[in-house]
Order: C-alpha cells, then sequence, then structure tokens
C-alpha cells in the first residue's frame, strides 16, 4: 500500500475539480485502462492504493497532454511518474525495463550497446570534440548514436551545420544519456546520476550554446536540468533561423506533398510548432499540409515516457498505425517528423499497415540534407 | 494649555478582547503623560461607547481623544462625528488600530498585549500636537459624465436624468446598445433583448436632460470630485441620419470589406454599413478606420458612397473636434470584451467553421442576424449539437481564473431554443459544474434537461474532425470513461474577459486593476460601485462578468451614488491638507514633480509653491520630496510623526 497523502501534497492534488479533461485529452485513455483523473481522485480519496494491477500505468507516454490542459495546474503526468517510481523502488520493474536501464548505468545509454561504440555513427565524418572549443555543442541523443536507423539524422545535421558554416562539435565518447526517458520511468535516483555527471561534463566542455537531434534531450536540458547554465535549442529552431538569415540554401527540388508529426516533446511541450514548419516549407517543391489533428490538437506516436521500451496493456491498437492513417487522409507522400522516437513508431506504424510505397517517414534532417 | 487627552480601548466583542487584555492597556494608558482618562468598552462604537467619549468631553474638559479598536477606515468617521458632537474638532481625533495591525495577526496575548500598549502610547504622543482643522466644502457642477453607451451605460444615464440632472453619455461605437445589442434573448425569461434596449434607447434618446455623443472618446480627465473638466473626441456623423433613407447603395458601391463584429464575424460589411435595428435611427455608419477615403484619400474616381447617394447625405469632408464638458461626477459603464477562442487550440474554433461561439451562436439566432435567424451553418440544421462550458473561464491555462457567470445559463437558453427549432435535434452539453445562481436560474435548468438536452459531466477536451463529422472528445466522468460525441454544430461558452483597452481607460481616470484584470472597485462589500477616486464610478461588465439583471443593478448603484455629491451640491474635501512655509520654500518644485494630484504649483511671482487645497489629498508625498522641510501636511507633520516615533522607544 502506498502513502496517498504523501502524494497528495506533494503533486498539489488538492486544486483537482475531477472536471476530466485531462482523462479526455489523453491518446492513451481509449485504448488503456489508464485515467488520470481517477487516478487523482483515488489519491484524494485516501482509501489505499495498491500498485499490484495497475499495469496500465505503464502505459502513459508522457506526453503531458494532461497536465497541459489542467485549469487548475494539476500535472497528473508527474503523478503517474510518482506512481512509476513507487513501482521501481519497490524492485518489481517490468522485465522489458531491466536491460536498459541497467545498461544506462553502466554504458550510459539504454540500448545495452557499449560505451565505446557512441561514435560510430560519425564514422569518417572527423566530427572535433567540443571541448577542442567550439561556438555550439550538438547533442546527439542514444537513439540516434546507436540505431542504425536514425544514424542518418546526426550525420544530416554535421552536413547542415557545415554547409551553413556553424562551428560546432560533439562530446564524443562522454555523451551519454541525458535521463529523460529515465526520470519518466520513475527511475529517480538514476537519472539525478545522469544529470549531475552530464552537468559536470558539459561544464568541463565549457559548453556554452546547445543544440539537439531529439526534442527529448532538449526538454530535460532546457527545462529539467535546473541551474544548466548554457542554451539550448532543438535543430529545427536552429534551421529555421540558418534559412532565415539565407546561411542555408537548397539547391534541389523536392517535388512532393509533406505533412508532419508533431513531437509531443517539441510542440505541446515547449510551443516550437513553426519552426519544423518553416524548414520543411522553405525547401524547393514541397507542397506542406497539415493533418487535420495538428499543432495542440496533434496526436502521440506512443514513443515517450519510456514506451520505446514497453509495449503497454494493450497493442492492439496502436496510435502511430492511425496517425499513418491520417497522414495518408491529406495526399502526402512523405510523413516528416523531428524526433528519432517519432521516427522510429511511424516507421513501424507504415510496415504494420502496409503503406511502404505510399508514405515515407522521414526526417526533417534527412529532407533537408537531401535538398542542400 | 497641555492637552487633556481621554483614551477609549474597544474590545470589539471578543475579535480585540480575546488576544488584548484590554484592562491593562486601560491601565497602560492611564500612567501616560496628559491621559485624564483611560476606559475599555464591549462596542466602542456602538451609542453607549461613543456616549462614554462625549460626557467624558463634557465632564472632564478633554481636548483630544484616543480611541484603541479597529483600522480608521472602518470608524474613524464615526468617533469624528461623535466628538463634534461634543464640541470638539472632529480632526482633534487619533486612532489606534489593535484589531487589524494586532488582536487579528497576533496569537500570543502577552505580545498582543505589549503591542497593543505601544500602539497606544504613539496614538497619546501624537494626540497632543494634534490642532484642530477646518472642514471645507466646495461647489459641484450638477452634470454627469457616463463612459459607454451598452446596457449599464444607458440604464446610469437614465437615472441620472431622471433625478434632473444633466446626463452626458460618450459611446466610442455608432450605435447605442453595445453587447446587449447583439444578443438575441434573455435567459431565464426568454424576452427578446432588442425589446428591451429599443425601449431604453427611446428613453434615452427623447430624455431632456441627456445629453448622447456617439464615435465620441474621452481624450482627457481633469480636477476632482463635483468638478471634472472632461475633453471629448467626437468623430463627424459623416452620414446626416435627417437625409439617410438607409436604401443601402452606398455600401453596394463601397470597395472595402471587412468582418462584420457585430455579427461576430460570420458575416462581412462594409465601410459604409447600416446601424443594427436596436439602435432605432434606420441609418448608415461611415467607418473612419476602414474608409480608404477617410484614411488616405483614397477612393476612385471619386467616394463611391458619396457619388451614389441619392439623398446628398454623405458628407466625408468633416474633421474631428474636441468638446469640453464639466461634470461632477463620472461613470466608467465601458464594457468587457468576449473569451478570444483561440486560446484554448484544442476546441478547434477558427478551424471548423461549425464550431462557434456562444455570441455566434447569438447572432445566428437573431432575425437581423446573418442567417435571417436560421441556426445553420452552411445551409445545413444541426442534428447533433454539442454545447461546451466554461471555455476560457475557471481556467489557468488561460489566465481566467473567475467563473463568467453567465456561459451555464447562456448554454441553457441556447440548448432550449436549440430543441424548440429542431425537436429532434440530439443535444448535448459538456459541464464541469452548473452554476445557476441568479433568480430563476434552477428552474430554467431544470426545463431544459425536461426538454431533452443531455447533461454529461466532464470538460471536453478536444475537438477533432473524423470524415465530415466533428468529434468532440472528453472524459463523460460520472461513467468514468474517456467518450466521444459526433456533432455537427459545436457551441463554445466562452466567458468575459477585461477589454483590452481596460489600461488606457484606468489611466484616463486614475483607476486601478483588480487581479483579474477588470477594474477595481474599492471595497467588494462596502463599496461595490465606487472607485479609489472620489466621483468615479463603475457600472457593468467593466468591473467583473455580469449577466443583464446584474448589469443594470450595478448600473442603478453606480448612478444613485453619483447622484449624491450631484443632489448635496457640495463636497467635502480633504481638510488635512499640505501647506507650505514660505519663509523655508526656495521653489526648486521637487514637491510639485512628485505631487501625484496635481495639487502644487510653482507661483511666477513669488517664486514659492502654492497648494490648491480642493485637489491635495494629504498623502505626504511632497513632504518627503522637500529638502528644506518647508512643506508640510497637516495631521502629519514632523512633530506629530516623530513624537510618535519616540513614544515606541
Amino acid at each position: 500500500m502506498i502513502d496517498t497523502e504523501a502524494l497528495v501534497e506533494q503533486f498539489g492534488l488538492t486544486a483537482c475539480i475531477q472536471c476530466g479533461k485531462c482523462t479526455g485529452g489523453c491518446p492513451v485513455s481509449p485504448k488503456s485502462a489508464l485515467n488520470p483523473r481517477a487516478l487523482v481522485y483515488q489519491m484524494l480519496r485516501g482509501e489505499g492504493f495498491e500498485l499490484v494491477s495497475r499495469e496500465e500505468l505503464w502505459d502513459c507516454t508522457t506526453c503531458s497532454t494532461c497536465g497541459l490542459r489542467c485549469p487548475k495546474g494539476v500535472k497528473a503526468v508527474d503523478l503517474i511518474i510518482g506512481l512509476r517510481g513507487q513501482w521501481i523502488e519497490s524492485g518489481k520493474i517490468p522485465t522489458t525495463l531491466r536491460a536498459p536501464l541497467t545498461a544506462t548505468l553502466n554504458q550510459g545509454n539504454p540500448l545495452v550497446l557499449p560505451r565505446e561504440d557512441r561514435s560510430l555513427w560519425a564514422d569518417g565524418l572527423n566530427v572535433k570534440n567540443v571541448a577542442e572549443g567550439a561556438d555550439v555543442a550538438m547533442f546527439v541523443c542514444c537513439e540516434n548514436a546507436y540505431d542504425p536507423r536514425v544514424q542518418p539524422m546526426p550525420r544530416a545535421l554535421v552536413n547542415l551545420l557545415r554547409a551553413a558554416q556553424v562551428d560546432f562539435g560533439t562530446l564524443g565518447l562522454e555523451e551519454q544519456c541525458c535521463g529523460s526517458e529515465i526520470r519518466r520511468l520513475g527511475e529517480s535516483g538514476l537519472y539525478e546520476y545522469l544529470r549531475d555527471d552530464n552537468l559536470d561534463k558539459f561544464r568541463q566542455a565549457g559548453i556554452q550554446k546547445m543544440v539537439t537531434t531529439s526534442p527529448h534531450c532538449m526538454n530535460v536540458f532546457k527545462n529539467e536540468y535546473a541551474g544548466a547554465g548554457f542554451t539550448v535549442e532543438h535543430y529545427t529552431q536552429m534551421l529555421a533561423r540558418l534559412i532565415a538569415e539565407g546561411k542555408i540554401k537548397f539547391s534541389k527540388r523536392m517535388e512532393t506533398v509533406v505533412t508532419y508529426q508533431d513531437p509531443c516533446f517539441l510542440g505541446k511541450q515547449n510551443g516550437i510548432y513553426d519552426e519544423p514548419r518553416a524548414v520543411l516549407k522553405s525547401i524547393p517543391g514541397v507542397k506542406f499540409v497539415d493533418m487535420d489533428r495538428s499543432r495542440e490538437r496533434s496526436v502521440c506516436c506512443e514513443g515517450g515516457g519510456g514506451r520505446m521500451w514497453l509495449e503497454g496493456t494493450n497493442n492492439k491498437v496502436r496510435l502511430a498505425n492511425d496517425r499513418v492513417a491520417q497522414a495518408l487522409e491529406t495526399g502526402a507522400k512523405v510523413l516528416a517528423t523531428a524526433c528519432p522516437f517519432c521516427f522510429l513508431t511511424l516507421s513501424d506504424a507504415v510496415i504494420a499497415t502496409g503503406h511502404e510505397n505510399d508514405l515515407r517517414v522521414m526526417d526533417i534532417l534527412q529532407i533537408a540534407n537531401e535538398a542542400l | 494649555m497641555r492637552p487633556r487627552i481621554g483614551v477609549y480601548i474597544c474590545h470589539c466583542g471578543l475579535n480585540i478582547a480575546n488576544t488584548v487584555d484590554v484592562d491593562a492597556v486601560g491601565e497602560f494608558a492611564r500612567a501616560l503623560p496628559n491621559v485624564i482618562v483611560a476606559r475599555h468598552y464591549t462596542y466602542m462604537c456602538s451609542d453607549p461607547g461613543q456616549g462614554l467619549i462625549t460626557k467624558d468631553i463634557g465632564d472632564l474638559g478633554l481636548t483630544h481623544v484616543v480611541v484603541a479598536s479597529c483600522s480608521p477606515r472602518m470608524h474613524e468617521p464615526t468617533f469624528r462625528g461623535a466628538i463634534q458632537k461634543a464640541g470638539l474638532n472632529p480632526y482633534c481625533l487619533e486612532m489606534a488600530n489593535i484589531r487589524e495591525q494586532c488582536s487579528w495577526i497576533h496569537a500570543d496575548r502577552a505580545l498582543a498585549t505589549a503591542k497593543a500598549m505601544d500602539l497606544v502610547a504613539s496614538a497619546v504622543a501624537k494626540a497632543g500636537w494634534l490642532v484642530p482643522l477646518q472642514e471645507r466644502q466646495v461647489g459641484v457642477t450638477q452634470a454627469a459624465l457616463i463612459i459607454g453607451g451598452g446596457l449599464a451605460g444607458l440604464q446610469a444615464a437614465l437615472d441620472i436624468a431622471n433625478a434632473g440632472f444633466q446626463a452626458f453619455l460618450v459611446e466610442k461605437g455608432a450605435y447605442l446598445g453595445g453587447r446587449a445589442a447583439q444578443l438575441n434573448t434573455t435567459f431565464p425569461t426568454l424576452e427578446r433583448v432588442s425589446d428591451l434596449l429599443t425601449c431604453l434607447i427611446q428613453s434615452i434618446n427623447d430624455h431632456p436632460n441627456i445629453r448622447v455623443l456617439t464615435n465620441a472618446q474621452v481624450e482627457k480627465v481633469d480636477g476632482f470630485v463635483g468638478n471634472f473638466r472632461v475633453s471629448v473626441l467626437e468623430r463627424p456623423p459623416r452620414v446626416d441620419a435627417g437625409k439617410c433613407t438607409a436604401c443601402g447603395k452606398c455600401a453596394d458601391a463601397c470597395p472595402v470589406s471587412l468582418p462584420d463584429e457585430f455579427n461576430a464575424g460570420l458575416s462581412s460589411r462594409h465601410a459604409i454599413y447600416p446601424l443594427p435595428p436596436s439602435s432605432e435611427t434606420r441609418t448608415f455608419a461611415i467607418d473612419d478606420q476602414a474608409c480608404t477615403f477617410v484614411q488616405d484619400r483614397i477612393c476612385q474616381p471619386e467616394p463611391r458612397c458619396v457619388a451614389v447617394c441619392p439623398e446628398n447625405a454623405i458628407d466625408l469632408s468633416l474633421e474631428e473636434r474636441t468638446r469640453e464638458l464639466a461634470v461632477g461626477a463620472i461613470i466608467v459603464a465601458t464594457g468587457a470584451a468576449t473569451f478570444d477562442p483561440r486560446g484554448k487550440p484544442e476546441l478547434g474554433w477558427g478551424v471548423y467553421p461549425n464550431v462557434i461561439t456562444s455570441l455566434q451562436f447569438e447572432r445566428l439566432a437573431d432575425v437581423n442576424g446573418p442567417t435571417g435567424g436560421r441556426i445553420e451553418i452552411d445551409g445545413k440544421e444541426p442534428k447533433e449539437v454539442v454545447f461546451i462550458q466554461c471555455v476560457g473561464s475557471r481556467d489557468q491555462t488561460t489566465g481566467n481564473l473567475y467563473c463568467s457567470r453567465i456561459c451555464c445559463m447562456v448554454s441553457a437558453k441556447q440548448a432550449h431554443l436549440i430543441k424548440e427549432k429542431y425537436p429532434d435535434a440530439r443535444v448535448t452539453a459538456f459541464y464541469a459544474d452548473v452554476r445557476t445562481f441568479g433568480k430563476g436560474h434552477e428552474e430554467f435548468y431544470d426545463r431544459v434537461r425536461k426538454e431533452g438536452i443531455r447533461y454529461r459531466r466532464g470538460y471536453v477536451s478536444e475537438v477533432y474532425r473524423r470524415g465530415d463529422k466533428i468529434v468532440v472528445r472528453a472524459e463523460d466522468t460520472l461513467m468514468q470513461k474517456p467518450v466521444e460525441v459526433t456533432a455537427d454544430l459545436v457551441v463554445l461558452g466562452i466567458g468575459q474577459s477585461p477589454r483590452p483597452e481596460t489600461n488606457e481607460v484606468a489611466s484616463l481616470l486614475g483607476l486601478t486593476r483588480s487581479g483579474d484584470g477588470f477594474l477595481a472597485e474599492s471595497h467588494p462589500k462596502l463599496r461595490p460601485v465606487d472607485t479609489m477616486v472620489d466621483g468615479v464610478f463603475l457600472a457593468g461588465t467593466c468591473q467583473g462578468p455580469k449577466d443583464i439583471v446584474d448589469t443594470l443593478a450595478q448600473a442603478r448603484a453606480a448612478a444613485s451614488s453619483a447622484l449624491a455629491p450631484l443632489c448635496r451640491g457640495q463636497v467635502k474635501v480633504e481638510s488635512a491638507t499640505s501647506y507650505v512655509n514660505e519663509e523655508l520654500c526656495a521653489g526648486c518644485g521637487l514637491c510639485a514633480a512628485t505631487c501625484a494630484y496635481g495639487a502644487l504649483t510653482l507661483s511666477e511671482r513669488t517664486r514659492r509653491i502654492k497648494v490648491n487645497p480642493v485637489l491635495c489629498k494629504g498623502c505626504g508625498a511632497c513632504e518627503a520630496a522637500c529638502p528644506s522641510k518647508a512643506i508640510q501636511v497637516m495631521q502629519s507633520t514632523p512633530k506629530q510623526i516623530l513624537s510618535q516615533i519616540a513614544a515606541l522607544s
């Protein structure tokens, strides 16, 4: 039994008016027993709460729509993360999480791959280390660094930054997991270790400005690393500015219809809606169309909050499959996104729904790089 | 002569006596220098309490009185009146606030008692130096200015005029009626708003005591209660209402087209456009901001409206002019804005034409509206209608933390209208709390539920499209399940927001805004229509969200408050003003620069500062600014203040 009163206090749950705006907006609530409002109510009621048989807590993608729309400032997502934390503390860690969490501690990444392989993505690119002195630090992200399906993204960013003559470097083998998903899985101890260790490394490397390839890394650095002492932006912000300043020019045309999946950590959580669209619209030949549910009304791909390592309680319905259908409805041939998790979930969904020949999932980095 | 001081300590029931040992404070006071008598009593402000004071003044020949009780804001006038009755000058009173500043905020009885003693000692030390002051009166201009020609302004102007005084009603727009002119029917009585309005506007127009200035804006306000001087900028009536037959040829010829704000953007209009029917005069008006000829002299080959008007009723050459008004009181009735639903992007307003605001619904339901009263989108009758409550209200994400006080009933009324027109329509209202606090409101809510409106508890979280249908998604919190409801019409119950120009209005008159952004009344309970500026009153939604009933009630309250100085013909002005020791004044002007009330001027002749005692509020800013202690405020002289401080050490 967990101490519900402590959670009520910690997350300010007495502010809740039980309006259901959170559950109504939760992307997984229709396919899962997860009901953020009811969770808050169960805490307030204080008649005891058992974690056992509440597997739906692992369904949350931490897209944060619940908290962002709450009229009373309650962050149900933080309660869910808190409950996950109690689960982790009890030692009953879901099996598929054990290897990623251990590897993040030992190897600095949840993909269970060796630390010394972290720079393989940059083979042959001769990217300098930021410690040698550079205006901008490029944070690659574990997913982009190790997963061959998304390794082309940071390579494309290197190309684009070089084209714009930006002086940049990476942390090389010193880079490790940002901790964003670790925190959201409830492993707060490991997250705090990563945060402190990273902040030390960033300080030693003298980082003032950072650009990330993943919105998740950007979000945790910008909003959760207290006293970071450096500015951080997502690559779409940097590219939009470089394009507007005329420092990136596209020479190739891309005659196609493109739509765009707003990553929750970029759009809803950080209000960055216009820059990714500005980059896409600046590419010659691109006809941009938005899906009906876009921007503030966009729908999560189900890749966040640790869901890359957790199937969830209902894998018969996948939001990414719905998104593919909605993208096709617009007549788009390319479904663009700006997040490695979105790219992977949507790519899988295109295959699962049999649309490999109708729709191509691309990161904005790939599109921009191809048009250079 | 040594002062003879009486000290009176109030128990305020148990408010003070529970925390402060009033007996000990009385004992302490009796030992203070110049104190002849010290007493304590349950309620000093009661008749027997005041009687103790007046009796002692007569029996013991007191020259000064100290009352230790509540804040002077509460009862200073009471005790001033009491000692005046007994023959003392009312300014020979000093109050020690041992309630708000002592008993209410402390728990420890011994410490609170010690503090009360300090406060009393300090007040006694000052009291001995108090000098009698003269109460002064000035004459009043027996006219009132009402800013804003909506429902509140109309009613307030009518009440002022009916009491026999001149009312100037200044309206920024081209017509009277304000927000009410856009509304269809009232709740819960379902009367046509235009009937109420036409009746009111007719009485206004026919009234000999009311001067209506439309297309006019207050530019500057000087003076003080009883004697305000107001500059009003009047834009000329470019269409002669006497000649105009409202044939509409001018509008057909006008090349400018813009969204019609009167129809809440549901239709477009031209720069020359007809006034709404409720404004009584069937005539056209020109939107100076939109007319390219008025703005930039562009309209080829000549102003087209002028060319086509068969009555030669249009003159675009007229210039703006400024009119000066003298009034004794001002009523601010500038109204509210409606919440901009783009602040709740998840609800899809502006994306889907069949997601409309409750104000747009009012226009659709109006026989004079863009559809002639047919509630339909793209010519299609709605079969599934969803009402969404609290849009933008009670919401930290929009910053409007307050309940809008209208949207529960507006939605109930509109749902009723739908059912009346389309009995087969399925109507759902999503809510979190239904607040039907007004007279007849709960009964109306009962009625619409019986008519078949389905109330489902839960805030709508998202609106999106599926095929050719709109889908409204919420959690039905009573079923504890997320639900999707399809709709072909979604109506957002939008709340009221402060008008964007509230800051300009506030600084024009020296008013303040409350935390919600609306204009602030000076006390929520005791002075609900007053402002911090004497002679300026608030009416209607400029002070906070209101329905028609509350708006009219407040308008009548503001009018009767404004009538007080007008009827009396004289107003009391502050006696404890500043005064200048001309021997010491170097004429540097620092004090005049500090004065917020414009009460100080540098005399050209003597090169000394002169005080206008009518404007001076006795705030003391000048006294603090003066480098040579030449300007002082009566009741707060250095001698008085320093002896107060000395008594504390």
